[in-house]
């Protein structure tokens, strides 16, 4: 149940600000896809492009491709609010819904959107949701308690399982390990690691390290210089990105000569 | 050549008063101050408290000054000062509880809730407030009910829906020109609107109504306001993400995270209201009897009556004292269960 | 297994909660909408009613009773001096007060206790206006009555002390009433503004060995300058149109003049309204819309003004 999505020319602008320019990539399947690069080279822009979650903010726009399933994201007829529904995403901070108990916060797409289901299927997705997220052992004695109780670490496992109760097709990751501790890193990325069986993982990370311990590819963001748009550089195996990259900005980057 | 080396100056150990110093000339300043009060003529204890706090404030500074050097006296005079203001700040506020329970406790029992003026003359000592109560009750109500989704609306569009522009700008602007109206003006605009759609002798409950609406909903307005601008942004992105449409992030996410802060604010905002007399007073005015029909006729408030009882004098004051502790546990109840609302009822380690 | 997204792909043409959207957003922009109309009723009704007095012969309104043969601006004149002076005092009182219990709260209680003390200023703000009146007649009118004897006896030299007749029914009782109650709103406005000083300047003023007040010169009263100036205008705003404790307190007269002392002087719009409307005739009623309009007019110019400091404020507070 995973999809792969086919970017071309995309271009993001804030009101009249290019922010990124001429994004071409081709997400795989059943991968995780790592995007890396300096601070503000817009590969948090790009990602949020990608469910049009970057929409939230007055005056942004994007020209040109993303296509899922044949069907581009951004064509006409084409709803954000479907498209968020199968590509989900999990955010640099924690954020479970602090009035909601932790089973709830696992059916928060469910009961926020006004749907009704039978008492064991929900039982059924929470088991399964916070399972798949590593998290069943820990919580399943106190459901019931408020989703803010639990640790930073556990915190963003509950997001995950509150994005992937709805069964997206892609999971997109914002830093999702910026604000936690090692263990709590490596729990996720553990985690990262099965997931990719049933979706297609994006990533964004500061952290080269991640990048070469989850993904399979590698996709290097850059920017020219304060007020230009950033860019793709180049995007590959990410064995071969650590490696032998084609660009030299790439290996700069990589080898910590700048970043 | 003066600047040979000059020795390191020793840290010089600072005399300073003793802690207790300050209670000491406060306890003296006071017999002082009634000792000069009997001097004066008659001893009141107004009187000797006003000369002993006089007393203190030149004592102390005198007494640092003289032990403690100047700078020291200065910060000890802005000290006193400093807590003379809080000091009496506070006697409004003991007093009029302690006036209010004293002179309020006279006449205030059940009966004087469960009673109305209907029969009531001259030197009766009889009479209550229940139809006051009901028709401030009619009144809060109706302005309540245009009030509240009103405000709670506007907020919702200037925060969650309205886009940097005039229209923004021209409500922002606008609540802020609601907010100042002075009640009394609020009273007039409800009277003469009625006088011209409905007709110059009528009377009714909802005038008052619309008066207080144009006094709450600002204040309803604003402090949702607040609320919703505290719901931090990464919950309803949260939701978002989920692929929740905008509106039921707004209804089951924003609202239902600031939903303890909003009651508190509507909370605040009716005990507000609750109180107002000088609209009342152009609009409902007063009657004896209860009146259960908030469109037809006059209608007794309880503000109104505590005035008319008041101005009326004789034993209708002690009535106008009982129905403003009447009044005034109302208030105190509305805000008290607000607080309480708002500990218990807030979202836990919502940052 | 496609239960919760019920689908497995993105579907063209699908748009779930368009309807539900449209319908909130809709219902809370009229909301919005609403009160711009409201207010522009409110306009509407006071000027359509104050047309009249504003036109009308000084022959039409010599019939209006209680205005005694004056014209237009000769009733409203005494009327706005008592009004301003009654508000004039209350600040004079009011705000060296709220500094002193702003401090207080926000530098010299212990931090436990300011919160409880904060929270029983604001319980003054809960207080109903009619039960500030009732207080000011009760309470303080017999505390002050002494005080202004003796002010009047010894000090009577300056005029506007001169004269005082008991009871205390004289503007000065009024402004001090108008005083406590305008008291929570600058207190609360003061004190967020206090609190708000950056506390490196307040440690770096006590690390050169200030004394606290003087840390408070150097860096809290500088930074809550303006701060101070727009609370004690939103207190103006609140005075000026606050009806029953002078209503209540004050013996009514069109005088204008500085005897703060003595009775039967001076009279404010509001309370003046409330006295008249019920009892007015048409133009009667249209003349004390008139002055309403003017109250309005005047507590818009204060509050506007008492906003733009905080806004100019607020531009400058990058710095810090």
């Amino acid at each position: 149940m995973s999809k792969r999505i086919d970017v071309s020319d995309l271009d993001v602008y804030y009101g009249d600000f290019l922010a990124v320019e001429g994004v071409t990539m081709t997400i795989e399947a059943r991968s995780i896809t790592a995007l890396i690069g300096p601070s503000g080279c817009g590969k948090s822009t790009f990602l949020r492009t990608l469910n049009r979650m970057h929409e939230v903010i007055p005056g942004a726009r994007v020209e040109g491709k993303a296509v899922m399933d044949g069907v581009d994201l951004y064509g006409k007829h084409v709803d954000p609010v479907e498209v968020r529904r199968q590509i989900g995403m999990v955010f640099q901070r924690p954020n479970p819904f602090p009035t909601m108990s932790i089973a709830d916060n696992v059916l928060a797409g469910v009961k926020l959107n006004n749907r009704r289901l039978p008492r064991s299927e929900q039982e059924e997705i929470v088991e399964r949701a916070l399972t798949g997220a590593n998290l069943w052992n820990e919580v399943k004695d106190r459901l019931n308690r408020p989703g803010s109780s639990l640790s930073g670490g556990q915190q963003q496992r509950l997001c995950i399982a509150r994005a992937i109760a709805v069964r997206p097709q892609v999971l997109l990751m914002d830093e999702p390990c910026s604000a936690l501790d090692p263990i709590s890193t490596l729990a996720i990325e553990d985690l990262m690691n099965e997931l990719k069986d049933d979706y297609t993982i994006v990533i964004v990370t500061h952290n080269m390290q991640q990048a070469a311990r989850v993904s399979d590819r590698t996709g290097f963001f850059n920017i020219a210089g304060t007020g230009k748009p950033g860019r793709l550089i180049e995007i590959d195996d990410t064995s071969v990105m650590f490696s032998s990259p084609s660009q030299k900005a790439t290996e700069d980057y990589i080898s910590g000569r700048f970043g | 050549m003066t600047a040979v080396s000059v020795p390191p100056k020793p840290v010089r150990r600072r005399r300073r008063l003793p802690a207790y110093a300050p209670w000491a000339v406060l306890a003296g300043a006071l017999g002082v101050g009634a000792l000069l009060s009997l001097l004066s003529g008659t001893f009141t204890f107004t009187g000797a408290l006003l000369f002993g706090a006089l007393v203190h404030v030149v004592a102390i500074t005198t007494l640092s000054a003289v032990v403690e050097g100047r700078r020291w006296a200065t910060d000890r005079l802005a000290t006193t000062l400093v807590t003379a203001a809080f000091v009496l700040a506070a006697i409004p506020l003991v007093s009029l509880v302690v006036l209010v329970l004293r002179f309020g406790m006279e006449r205030f029992s059940w009966t004087f809730l469960n009673d109305d003026m209907v029969g009531i003359f001259g030197a009766s000592v009889e009479g209550g407030v229940f139809h006051a109560i009901i028709g401030t009750l009619w009144v809060t109500g109706l302005c309540s009910l245009v009030a509240i989704p009103l405000g709670i609306l506007t907020a919702v569009y200037l925060v969650e829906y309205a886009r940097p522009g005039p229209l923004k700008r021209a409500i922002t602007v606008l609540v802020d020109v609601m907010t100042g109206i002075p009640s009394i003006v609020a009273g007039l605009f409800a009277a003469t609107l009625f006088m011209v759609v409905v007709g110059p002798q009528y009377k009714a409950g909802v005038m008052g109504a619309v008066a207080l609406a144009l006094l709450m909903t600002p204040v309803v307005v604003r402090s949702v306001e607040e609320m919703l601008r505290l719901v931090p942004n990464e919950l309803r992105e949260a939701a978002y993400a989920l692929g929740v449409p905008k509106w039921l992030t707004v209804v089951k996410v924003v609202l239902r995270t600031a939903i303890a802060g909003i009651t508190t604010g509507v909370m605040i905002a009716i005990a507000r209201v609750i109180g107002e007399t000088a609209p009342l007073l152009l609009t409902v005015g007063i009657v004896a009897n209860v009146n259960w029909n908030a469109f037809d006729g006059r209608i007794a408030t309880l503000p109104v009556y505590v005035f008319r009882q008041y101005a009326q004098g004789g034993a209708s004051v002690d009535r106008a004292w009982a129905g403003a502790l009447t009044l005034i546990l109302i208030v105190m109840l509305l805000n008290l269960v607000a607080r309480l609302v708002s500990r218990y009822f807030s979202p836990k380690g919502a940052r | 297994m496609a239960a919760v997204a019920g689908s497995e792909t993105i579907r063209r043409g699908r748009a779930p909660g368009r309807v539900g959207n449209a319908i909130f957003r809709g219902v809370s922009s009229s909301a919005g909408i609403t009160i711009v109309v409201l207010l522009g009723l409110v306009a509407a009704f006071l000027v359509y009613r104050a047309v009249p007095a504003l036109l009308a012969t000084r022959e039409e309104l010599a019939d209006v009773g209680f205005m005694r043969g004056q014209s237009l601006l000769g009733y409203v004149a005494p009327l706005a001096f008592g009004t301003v002076l009654s508000s004039v005092i209350a600040l004079v009182v009011a705000v060296p007060l709220s500094i002193g219990i702003a401090l207080f709260i926000s530098h010299y209680a212990p931090r436990r206790l300011a919160q409880g003390l904060g929270y029983l200023v604001d319980l003054l703000a809960a207080i109903p206006s009619v039960i500030f009146g009732l207080w000011g007649l009760q309470f303080l009118q017999p505390l002050v009555g002494p005080l202004f004897q003796w002010l009047s006896d010894h000090m009577g030299w300056f005029p506007p002390f001169s004269g005082y007749v008991g009871p205390a029914k004289n503007i000065m009782t009024a402004g001090l009433v108008l005083a406590v109650m305008i008291l929570p709103i600058i207190t609360a406005t003061i004190r967020e503004v206090f609190l708000q000083t950056p506390r490196l300047h307040e440690e770096a003023s006590l690390a050169l060995g200030a004394t606290r007040w003087e840390m408070i010169r150097q860096a809290v009263l500088p930074f809550g300058r303006s701060g101070i100036i727009s609370a004690a205008m939103l207190g103006m705003g609140r005075a000026l149109g606050e009806t029953m404790a002078v209503l209540m307190v004050l013996a009514p007269g069109f005088a204008m003049n500085l005897y703060v002392l003595r009775p039967g002087q001076h009279q404010s719009i509001a309370a003046n309204i409330a006295n008249q409307f019920p009892e007015a005739g048409a133009l009667g009623a249209d003349v004390l819309i008139a002055t309403g309009l003017f109250l309005f007019l005047l507590t818009f110019a204060v509050n506007l003004a008492a906003r733009w400091v905080i806004n100019r404020r607020a531009e400058f507070s990058g710095a810090n």
